[in-house]
């Protein structure tokens, strides 16, 4: 399983996408990072595909499009995009993470214009008479255009539905994230990485059924036992992805990853959604009071870095990994807030940068490696 | 190639540029001794800025994009932004914030080398600019006031809908005001706003018809580089003051003068006599070797006819005027219809709108490190631009102000490059 997961994250010509489309003949439609309510795209029969970039795939084209200062996300994407990886989508959706990815979305529009593209403008205000009227306006925009792109209207019945499914899912990934907060040493996080970025090409039923599998499998296997390695979170990668081999360079460099920013559209919301009542409200509700607070958000009280620090003393980590892909306006220019943050609770950090193609890691290992050492022998944070 | 323009000695100034020069000073000066004076200060940024509103309640703005600009083209932003990074802030992100926090570390000394006031309120107007989000949420760990945000949403589709409208005006009625009303004790004054509207609308008509003029040939006007010296930058503190109204009203006198002398724009070294090259710009200047950057073109006899980056703080000449009769829509309009609040495709139109509409002979991208609002897409601008238009377009990277990446002598070849490039065109043409 976990090797079809990893085959999946690194296939970028989508082949489970594709043998969905022959089978059901449904629509398909990509997203950007970070989030989008899959369970609406669900609903109306769409099978939403999560597009996390191309990863380490050689770019040709995507290069032409982008100066030498703007991340590599989007160039690998256009590359996808141009050399037909993604023809199987019957759309995009680009969702407000930053000007770059919102400028994207313009760029779609131009050089796929027969294809469903729609910016999801997501309020920064979270009152509901402002922000949450206007986000449930833009979600019924969205819908009539997935409905202009061949998928059936929004039924509140059959949204409630998909909102149970994702509940499920939901739930799962949070046992997941729970396990290997308790013990690392049974979830690797190359190996909880892999497992979801397969849910983001694949349907939500096929995926629960795995991650069932998956957390029944490790929790059966005595043979992964417990390492003298160092409790670390890890933010800042929420949008462009670390190489797998990044993953598992600071695994090996001593590190237990027990919290992260990966593939946060799993985990975009504290709790479940509530599965009766209106369907669309409760997408709005979650929105405005139930997601993460990450850099992408605005924070319009308390203290930056604060959620930080309670993510931080919940996932009982020793110290934080600012791991931010290079050129990323949203990771980096948080981190001084997040790395005060660290410094006034006493939480030893280090920082480092990476794009998805990056092929060293040598710098990166001893730097980790170092990082964990000094943890494992100066810290005083207990742990679990 | 030789120079074209006019000895360097004595430099000559339009009466107007000695205006707006005053004006800023006394502005500054406003602004160093508000604190004595118990007047409220704002900070708030140019795009989406609401000065009308600020001002029909006595509250003074401070705008960090002008203090970072001011602080380059001072020599001051590289100490500035080397002092962020040593605290930590990335190189890869805006230096405008790297200059401002720098220039908060230095004591907040603003331009004419007083210090600024604390903010009373902080409000961030996300148009158009993602990063102002973080730019306020990294201002508010360092002061001790209320901020607010307004959100505008983005015009992604190349349209002003009802729904943005109306999430526009309902944070306004909702958050902004009430936070003006807060700061000040005083209460919202629509019929004042009005008024303030009003001169608002009169200016912004003067001011089109000075960014018009440069449809002559030759243009009276740089409408880059003399746009944001003297012709846009006042636009953002001072309008709806008569002040405005009136500095506008002489400048469009004056530049109607020009017009009808079949006089050029005034340049760093006087006045351009030979109109060689008419170019439309899309992108912010560099404004730590600002001068040098101008007369690289002046050198060439390149007027710039039109610019996008003088549409930051307003896109007036598709038609829009503040209204004094929808006071709040009007503003929420304003907001919404800023440049960086376009879409990739709206932006496209507009430029080669401008390339067919000012007769220019090429289109030209000055690419910022800093910001990604402008620059992240500008590549496919430029295809789709030339495509549209079959003029020829030219690609220079800078920054805004980190002095670290203007590289003279390379855009001096690239510009070079390009004029030659036009003229190849034209020969071409020539020769059909």
């Amino acid at each position: 399983m976990l090797e079809r997961c990893e085959e999946l994250t690194r296939d970028t010509s989508l082949p489970s996408v594709r043998a969905w489309k022959e089978r059901t003949g449904g629509v398909a439609i990509g997203f950007l990072p970070i989030y989008v309510p899959r369970e609406l795209l669900h609903a109306q029969g769409v099978l939403p595909v999560g597009l996390m970039g191309g990863g380490e795939i050689e770019i040709i084209r995507g290069d032409a499009y982008y100066q030498s200062y703007i991340c590599h996300l989007p160039r690998s994407t256009v590359e996808l995009g141009l050399n037909g990886s993604l023809d199987c989508l019957d759309g995009m959706i680009f969702p407000a993470i930053c000007d770059v990815i919102r400028n994207l979305s313009g760029m779609w529009q131009m050089m796929f214009p027969a294809k469903l593209v729609h910016y999801l403008d997501v309020p920064q205000d979270f009152d509901r008479s402002m922000g949450g009227r206007f986000y449930r306006h833009e979600l019924g925009v969205l819908s009539q255009k997935l409905v202009e792109a061949g998928a059936r209207p929004l039924d509140p019945d059959a949204l409630r539905a998909s909102i149970r499914t994702y509940n499920v899912h939901h739930g799962l990934v949070a046992e997941l994230y729970e396990l290997r907060r308790r013990e690392p040493w049974r979830v690797p996080t190359a190996e909880l990485y892999v497992m979801l970025r397969a849910g983001l090409v694949l349907p939500v039923e096929e995926h629960n059924g795995m991650l069932g599998e998956y957390l029944e499998a490790v929790r059966a296997d005595e043979s992964r036992r417990p390492m003298d390695q160092a409790r670390v979170l890890l933010t800042g990668s929420f949008c462009e992805q670390p190489p797998l081999g990044l993953i598992k360079t600071l695994e090996r460099a001593g590190c237990y990853i027990v919290d992260d920013d990966f593939v946060q559209v799993s985990r975009w919301f504290r709790h479940a959604l509530p599965e009766d009542g209106d369907p669309v409200e409760a997408l709005v509700e979650a929105f405005l009071d139930d997601a993460i607070p990450g850099p992408t958000r605005y924070v319009d009280e308390g203290e930056k870095g604060r959620d930080l620090i309670e993510r931080v003393e919940r996932a009982g980590a020793e110290g934080v990994l600012f791991c931010a892909p290079s050129f990323c306006d949203p990771a980096l220019l948080d981190q001084p807030m997040g790395t005060a943050a660290a410094t006034r609770a006493g939480i030893p950090w280090t920082a480092f940068k990476y794009s998805e193609d990056t092929g060293q890691f040598q710098v990166i290992r001893e730097q980790a490696g170092t990082f964990a050492d000094s943890i494992k022998l100066w810290s005083e944070v207990t742990t679990p | 190639m030789s120079p074209q323009s006019a000895p360097a000695v004595p430099v000559s100034k339009d009466r107007s540029q000695e205006r707006q020069k005053q004006m800023i000073v006394d502005h500054f000066e406003r602004l160093a001794t508000a604190e004595h004076r118990g007047e409220k200060c704002v900070y708030t940024f140019v795009p989406g800025n609401l000065t009308e509103l600020l001002l029909s309640f006595d509250v003074a703005p401070v705008l960090p994009e002008i203090n970072a600009l001011q602080s380059g083209m001072r020599g001051l932003s590289r100490d500035y932004i080397a002092a962020a990074e040593k605290e930590g802030h990335s190189e890869d992100v805006c230096t405008y914030v790297k200059c401002d926090i720098g220039m908060l570390r230095s004591g907040n000394v603003g331009p004419t080398g007083k210090r600024l006031p604390d903010p009373d309120l902080l409000l961030l107007s996300y148009t158009g600019c993602f990063t102002f989000l973080k730019w306020f949420e990294l201002l508010r760990e360092e002061y001790d006031c209320p901020v607010t945000m307004l959100h505008v949403p983005y015009q992604a589709d190349g349209r002003i809908t009802d729904e943005m409208r109306r999430y526009v005006v309902n944070q306004l009625r909702k958050k902004v005001v009430p936070a003006l009303e807060r700061i000040t004790g005083k209460a919202y004054d629509e019929d004042r706003l009005r008024e303030l509207l009003a001169r608002s609308a009169r200016a912004e008509d003067d001011l089109v018809a000075v960014l018009e003029s440069a449809r002559n040939r030759p243009s009276p006007i740089d409408a880059y580089f003399g746009g944001v010296y003297y012709i846009g930058p006042i636009f953002t503190a001072f309008r709806g003051t008569q002040e405005a109204v009136d500095y506008y009203r002489e400048l469009r006198e004056e530049v109607d003068q020009r017009l009808r002398a079949g006089r050029g724009p005034i340049i760093p070294d006087g006045e351009l006599e030979e109109e060689r090259y008419r170019l439309v710009v899309e992108g912010p200047p560099n404004w730590t070797s600002f001068r040098q950057f101008w007369k690289m073109f002046t050198d060439e006899g390149a007027v710039v006819v039109a610019s996008t980056y003088t549409k930051v703080g307003g896109v007036y000449d598709d038609g829009f005027r503040h209204d004094p009769d929808r006071p709040l829509e009007s503003l929420a309009e304003y907001c919404l219809g800023c440049y960086t609040n376009l879409s990739l495709p709206a932006r496209v139109n507009k430029l080669a709108g401008y390339v067919r509409e000012y007769s220019a002979d090429g289109f030209l991208i000055n690419s910022v490190k800093s910001c990604n609002s402008f620059s992240a897409g500008q590549l496919m601008i430029l295809r789709e631009v030339e495509n549209r238009t079959g003029r020829p377009g030219g690609f220079i990277e800078s920054d805004l102000v980190d002095p670290r990446y203007f590289s003279g002598a390379n855009i001096r070849n690239r510009l070079e490059s390009y004029f030659q490039m036009i003229e190849q065109k034209r020969g071409q043409g020539a020769a059909r």
